[in-house]
């Protein structure tokens, strides 16, 4: 036991000790509401897919077996086996993969654009704002699904291109969201004390404002995962996404089409998958929206 | 004090640089279609024509682009192409890409017309029900019933609405716009092909028609209903818990008159944007949903285009749906401000 209270360590345990009280706080509203935790289960049993498919998989989602073409659903093939014979069960296992780098790829590059562009513009105003925010209305201004099938047209198919294409679609709300908190922010006394001081316009837009969207930024990213799965599923659908023989869901449901009235699991299985997915992603971006959503919670 | 003169002068003010906004937006609509088309594609003649295209067809296409000229100029040139309604030959139909969108296009849009239809006339009801029934047991249905909506791959349900009703149940006719012995029987004459039967007297194909519709129709309805009952429903939270309703209730107003008469009036406003915007996506929705129903529509004519590597009917129907997106917005905007005492 020390006498005099250490004067460095002492606040950092506070601040520790309130940051874990809060955290606490957080998960005890978030489990007050059930399709919140469905949303985060289905996530989690998502990211465990991932991560074991090797061990889930029952069959090599790859190797055909020619003579158990189109098979039904059954004991040896639990969802039933598509027109090469490869078994759909594990290749939607495997299909999880895909989807989540995917969605990786799409939110690491354009939540962090659309926050610079937007971060950007607000704190400078004048014709940088007009400028930029033109630019986000003209991406607004054409529907998601083709302007990123454009994009893919014009790049070639695959799935780094998909997830480009995109990430050119989905920066812009990042991008509306930063500038408003920005315009907020800007104007704000400790932001007008912190420049005064001499900090940079730099300093200001990284430490001052981005870290104030970041709650908003959370919330929308987790809606915008079922919005890009959908996306990168039609992309596939369509054949412009993930290339055979990947076993991206959307391109799965794309050869099982032409089996469905005969052998109709070849493409329903996997628009379960993704529908589920979607499903879990925008129940949990409903749960955290309630949770973190400054706006809402004055409300109540 | 504003004299009349000046507050018409202010109008008009509002009004020019209004539409300098919208001329902008649809500039820069137009430098992404050209940067798409031309800058990205490592070599854009071919994106048009494709690999296997003779030598002599390639300098032509070469030529007619002026990739000969700078960025620029080509920029220029597109421009002033597309204002004059040349957006290029398709090689895959070997018409005029306008010809092509100006035929395709009705069927979109009837569908998705019928479409916003089923969501309004459905989803505002539902929202309202839910904001009334707010946490109560209607409003956990509809919520679900909405996130179902939002998290469903249209492409899928269609093809399992197919498999399901066309199918197994026979309630409805299967993918296309009719059955093969009534196409072109029709004189076209809207471009929609229930307005053309109804008024041509063609009762049977008009309801051959609707058979063919129904379910396309319905998936895209529930498609826009999702959006819409959701917004209704937050729209309407904010208006239920507002004093002039409670005011009105105070008053004497019955509840039917409060919740509708004054607070869904109310929520009116920002309604009108929530189903433009919808409307919009109904386009968006429509390019899947056309490919699984063989729809004769501008979704199914870019989804067959791509597979012809005919970029300028790829990109000329992207053009056009984003031209439709852009006035759309223009006309939620206006509404707003027609509607809404405060905006004027």
């Amino acid at each position: 036991m020390t006498l005099a209270a250490d004067p460095i360590a002492d606040p950092k345990r506070a601040l520790r000790a309130a940051r874990w009280a809060e955290f606490r706080s957080f998960a005890r509203r978030f489990l007050r509401n059930p399709l919140g935790v469905v949303g985060l289960v289905i996530v989690i049993a998502l990211l465990l897919c991932a991560a074991l498919a090797p061990i889930l998989a029952t069959h090599d989602p790859y190797l055909p077996t020619l003579t158990d073409r189109l098979a039904a659903p059954g004991a040896e093939y639990w969802f039933g086996a598509d027109e090469l014979g490869r078994d759909i069960y594990s290749r939607i296992i495997y299909g999880s993969r895909l989807t989540l780098l995917i969605v990786a790829l799409v939110i690491v590059t354009s939540a962090p654009v659309g926050l610079v562009i937007g971060a950007v513009a607000g704190n400078y105003g004048g014709w940088i704002d007009r400028i930029f925010m033109r630019i986000t209305d003209v991406f607004l201004a054409i529907p998601k699904l083709l302007l990123a099938l454009a994009f893919v047209a014009a790049l070639g198919p695959g799935i780094v291109n998909a997830a480009l294409a995109i990430t050119l679609t989905a920066w812009p709300p990042y991008a509306r969201l930063a500038r408003a908190e920005a315009l907020v922010v800007r104007n704000s006394d400790y932001v007008n004390a912190i420049r005064l001081a001499g900090a940079s316009d730099f300093h200001i837009i990284v430490f001052h404002i981005m870290p104030m969207c970041l709650s908003s930024v959370i919330v929308r990213m987790t809606f915008d995962m079922a919005g890009i799965i959908l996306t990168a599923a039609g992309l596939g659908f369509i054949g412009l996404g993930a290339q055979p023989p990947l076993p991206e869901w959307g391109a799965m449901i794309s050869t099982g089409r032409k089996f469905i009235f005969d052998q109709w699991w070849v493409a329903t299985v996997p628009g379960f998958a993704i529908f589920i997915v979607s499903l879990g992603f925008n129940l949990l971006g409903d749960a955290m929206r309630d949770l973190l959503d400054p706006h809402l919670r004055q409300r109540r | 004090m504003t004299t009349p003169a000046s507050r018409s002068l202010r109008l008009l003010f509002g009004l020019a640089s209004w539409l300098l906004t919208v001329a902008i937006t649809l500039l820069g609509l137009a430098a992404l279609t050209f940067f798409i088309g031309r800058v990205l594609p490592i070599d854009p003649v071919i994106s048009i024509v494709g690999e296997k295209a003779p030598k002599a067809v390639y300098d032509r296409v070469f030529l007619e682009l002026g990739l000969d000229k700078p960025v620029w100029a080509q920029f220029f040139d597109y421009i002033t192409k597309i204002l004059r309604g040349d957006f290029g030959t398709s090689f895959a139909t070997n018409r005029p890409v306008l010809t092509d969108l100006l035929n395709f296009f009705p069927a979109t849009l009837e569908l998705s017309t019928i479409g916003l239809l089923l969501g309004v006339v459905l989803g505002v009801p539902m929202g309202v029900a839910s904001a009334y029934w707010h946490e109560k047991w209607p409003d956990h249905v509809i919520r679900v019933v909405g996130l179902v909506g939002y998290s469903v791959p249209i492409f899928w349900l269609g093809l399992v609405g197919l498999f399901v009703f066309y199918y197994r149940l026979g309630w409805v006719a299967g993918p296309g716009q009719l059955d093969v012995f009534y196409v072109g029987v029709v004189d076209r004459w809207t471009g929609s092909i229930l307005l053309d039967s109804a008024l041509q007297g063609e009762w049977e194909i008009f309801f051959n028609a609707i058979s063919h519709m129904a379910l396309p129709a319905v998936l895209l309805g529930y498609y826009s209903l999702a959006y819409i009952s959701r917004m209704t429903r937050s729209v309407m939270l904010d208006q239920l818990n507002s004093e002039y309703v409670l005011t009105a209730r105070l008053k004497g107003a019955s509840e039917f008159r409060a919740v509708v008469g004054h607070a869904l009036r109310n929520a009116a406003i920002p309604l009108v944007t929530v189903i433009a915007l919808s409307y919009g996506g109904l386009l968006e929705g429509s390019v899947l949903i056309e490919t699984i129903f063989s729809w004769p529509g501008i979704g199914n004519y870019i989804y067959s285009s791509l597979f012809a590597a005919d970029m300028n009917a790829v990109l000329g129907g992207t053009l056009l749906v984003g031209v439709v997106f852009v006035f759309l917005n223009m006309l939620s905007d206006v509404l707003y401000r027609t509607l809404d005492p405060r905006a004027r």
